[in-house]
């Protein structure tokens, strides 16, 4: 037990549920991410029971526990919640403390939220009602090209000659791809071509400013997106040191606001 | 879990003076309907209805109607029934939902309004294209169902400034209507009804705008989600002396609440604009976000839409030209932002809120760079909420929360 303090964030996403635990020092001393299935309210106390044996630490020494993400009124632990758009931000400044500009790709839907050099939002957009250029794209993407979502990473990389989808909807890319393996092309150049599409619906979503930083599950699962987006933007990208967890971080570290 | 505050909301007395309004309002053009004892028109929102007056005619308005589908939530059942036609799920979901109400032989007025069973049947149908050309196709369709004329004024859009060559245009084409308008009201044209119904029209928009200028005072007395009901008689009952009753009831309801620094919701800590169409299946839910997280929704360019404050009734075909194309969603981009600037400055406004209607391009108004140059004007932040008028597939409840929610916690980080 490292202190006798802690604050918890709970991030239940659509496709994961993340928990993180600070110290006072805002230190990560805990984590634990599991998917989210059916019932967030078992997965958000599992992700907590979990982290808490990670940080050994127990239940009387939580401070304070705010919630976020998709089902963030789900946690009953929970002591009161934030948007994820507001925790991933508050995450984020904590490991770039500057003007930047954070582009996070979850499962359910995409984010570009802008800070200024306070830590303080200028603007934050959500992607439209649709799945192409999240998680979920990638799933189904995955599940047409009877391929396992964690080998995409690896098949991407190995890609000579990328196919291009050139649709908006996840329902057109899915008939472009198959047509594409009606014509005999590459698996790899394929998924290069998804990855591509998931990167290009990104980025139009909203001007890069600023230092650009990338979270969220799709990118800690899948790091060659960055590779690839790094190249369309020419320019550096950012990643934090547990991408998946800036949400719950922040969370955590509303509660530790909250609590002074 | 933290314990969640009850929502509280102050309802106006005078909602109950205007429901009534409308209650006759409708058992009247219903009357009307079965007996033939008076002839009715339908009329686009602003369409001229000062001329039909003129002629007296008794005006139905079929937006209000498919306002009215929408927020009985019957709109997105009948839509279907109007793609099937050929009417695309892209264009205007209130002409959908009307067609596929009539289609479908539904309306909600049967199931408000005891004993009325249909829409009214009309003798004419007036357009003016002011608001988009799909009123124009919506008129049309009903014109051949009911072997009926349709006319109406072909406006001009975006308009950076009104001219004289505007006006002219538009007079001309008001003229014309006279003629083709006495043939199916049998009976000449009184310039002096029609110059009353100038002067009454006018009265009730500078009584309109004096109730929607009460949200100026903090707290604000009015929401816009309240506006969206209240505007009713603005835009059915313009140009005669019963709406002018309702909103002087109206009014002096509102002038005592900020006398006595009441506002409509019990606590108002932030202070929204919205901008575009309300989402009428979700006025409630989204009436309770809002309020649930301590920020009122006081102004709106869609409720400012009925203030024409040109009408003039010494010079009624004129300023009735300049009055329906000096309108916002007629104009030019610059003047627009100009028009909301204005409104966030006099009401006090922290946050924007833009709707982006799927299906309706004339009503929304950040498609073109227009919401960011007014945060870059006036330092004031906004959010897009994707969404729709009347059809509820093109909404993301959980998606409107979230994004609705991170906008008020950006404006407490800001205060």
């Amino acid at each position: 037990m490292i202190s006798n303090k802690i604050y918890v964030g709970t991030d239940v996403g659509s496709s994961r549920t993340k928990v993180a635990i600070l110290d006072p020092d805002k230190n990560l001393i805990g984590y634990s991410i599991k998917k989210s299935g059916t019932d967030f309210y078992a997965r958000a106390e599992e992700c907590l029971e979990s982290s808490l044996k990670a940080a050994r630490a127990s239940r009387e020494d939580i401070i304070k526990v705010i919630s976020t993400g998709y089902g963030r009124k789900n946690v009953a632990y929970a002591d009161g919640s934030r948007t994820e758009i507001g925790c991933h931000a508050k995450g984020c400044f904590l490991y770039f403390p500057e003007p930047i500009t954070i582009v996070d790709i979850g499962g359910q839907d995409n984010k570009i939220i802008k800070l200024d050099a306070k830590g303080l939002r200028t603007g934050f957009k959500m992607n439209r009602k649709c799945a192409a250029g999240t998680g979920a794209f990638l799933e189904e993407m995955a599940a047409r090209l009877d391929v396992p979502l964690e080998d995409m990473n690896d098949l991407a990389s190995r890609s000579t000659d990328m196919i291009k989808l050139g649709s908006f909807c996840t329902v057109f890319s899915a008939t472009e791809v198959l047509e594409n393996i009606r014509n005999g092309k590459n698996i790899t150049d394929i998924v290069k071509g998804v990855f591509y599409s998931i990167i290009k619906r990104i980025i139009e979503m909203d001007s890069l400013t600023e230092k650009v930083i990338m979270t969220g599950g799709v990118i800690a699962n899948n790091p060659y997106l960055v590779k690839m987006a790094e190249e369309l933007i020419a320019g550096k990208i950012f990643i934090p040191e547990h991408p998946q967890l800036t949400g719950a971080i922040g969370a955590a570290l509303y509660a530790m606001e909250n609590d002074k | 879990m933290a314990e969640e505050k009850k929502i509280v909301i102050r309802r106006l007395e005078t909602a109950k003076d205007l429901g009534k309004f409308m209650a006759k309002y409708y058992y009247e053009l219903d009357e009307a309907s079965k007996t033939g004892k008076e002839k009715i028109a339908w009329c686009t929102s602003v369409g001229p209805a000062e001329i039909l007056r003129g002629l007296g005619f008794l005006t139905y308005f079929p937006e209000t109607h498919s306002a009215m589908l929408g927020t009985t939530r019957m709109a997105t059942d009948l839509i279907p029934v109007a793609n099937a036609l050929g009417y695309s799920p892209e264009i205007c979901s209130y002409l959908t939902a009307d067609i596929g109400a009539f289609i479908e032989g539904v309306t909600p007025l049967a199931k408000v309004f005891k004993g009325i069973e249909s829409v009214p049947k009309p003798d004419v149908l007036v357009y003016n294209t002011n608001q988009c050309r799909d009123v124009q196709d919506w008129f049309l369709w009903y014109g051949n169902k009911f072997n009926v004329p349709v006319v109406g004024v072909e406006s001009y859009r975006n308009v950076p400034e009104v001219t004289e060559g505007h006006v002219t245009g538009i007079v001309k084409q008001l003229e014309n209507l006279i003629e083709p308008l006495e043939k199916v009201a049998g009976r000449k044209f009184d310039m002096d009804e029609f110059k009353n119904a100038v002067k009454l029209s006018r009265e009730c928009s500078d009584l309109w705008e004096k109730c929607l200028a009460a949200a100026a005072s903090k707290p604000s007395p009015l929401t816009f989600f309240d506006g969206t009901t209240l505007m009713g008689p603005a835009v059915v009952g313009r140009g005669t002396q019963k709406a002018l009753d309702v909103y002087h009831l109206l009014l002096d309801e509102l002038n005592d609440r900020v006398e006595k620094g009441l506002g409509a919701l019990e606590e108002e800590q932030y202070r929204i604009y919205w901008d575009g169409m309300p989402v009428w299946g979700r006025l409630s839910m989204h009436s309770k976000l809002f309020a649930g997280l301590k920020a009122n929704v006081i102004a709106s360019t869609y409720c400012s839409s009925w203030i024409f404050s040109a009408l003039d009734e010494n010079d009624p075909f004129g300023s009735m030209a300049r009055a329906y194309t000096e309108l916002f969603i007629v104009r030019a981009d610059k003047f627009k932002e100009d028009y909301i600037k204005n409104k966030l400055d006099f009401f006090g406004i922290d946050g924007v809120v833009y709707h982006d209607a799927r299906t309706c391009p004339n009503n929304t108004n950040c498609r073109y760079g227009l919401s960011q140059r007014l945060q870059e004007q006036t330092d004031i932040p906004f959010v897009t909420i994707d969404g729709d008028l009347n059809d509820l597939r093109c909404l993301s409840d959980e998606q409107t929360k979230t994004n609705i929610e991170a906008f008020i916690e950006q404006l407490e980080e800001r205060k």
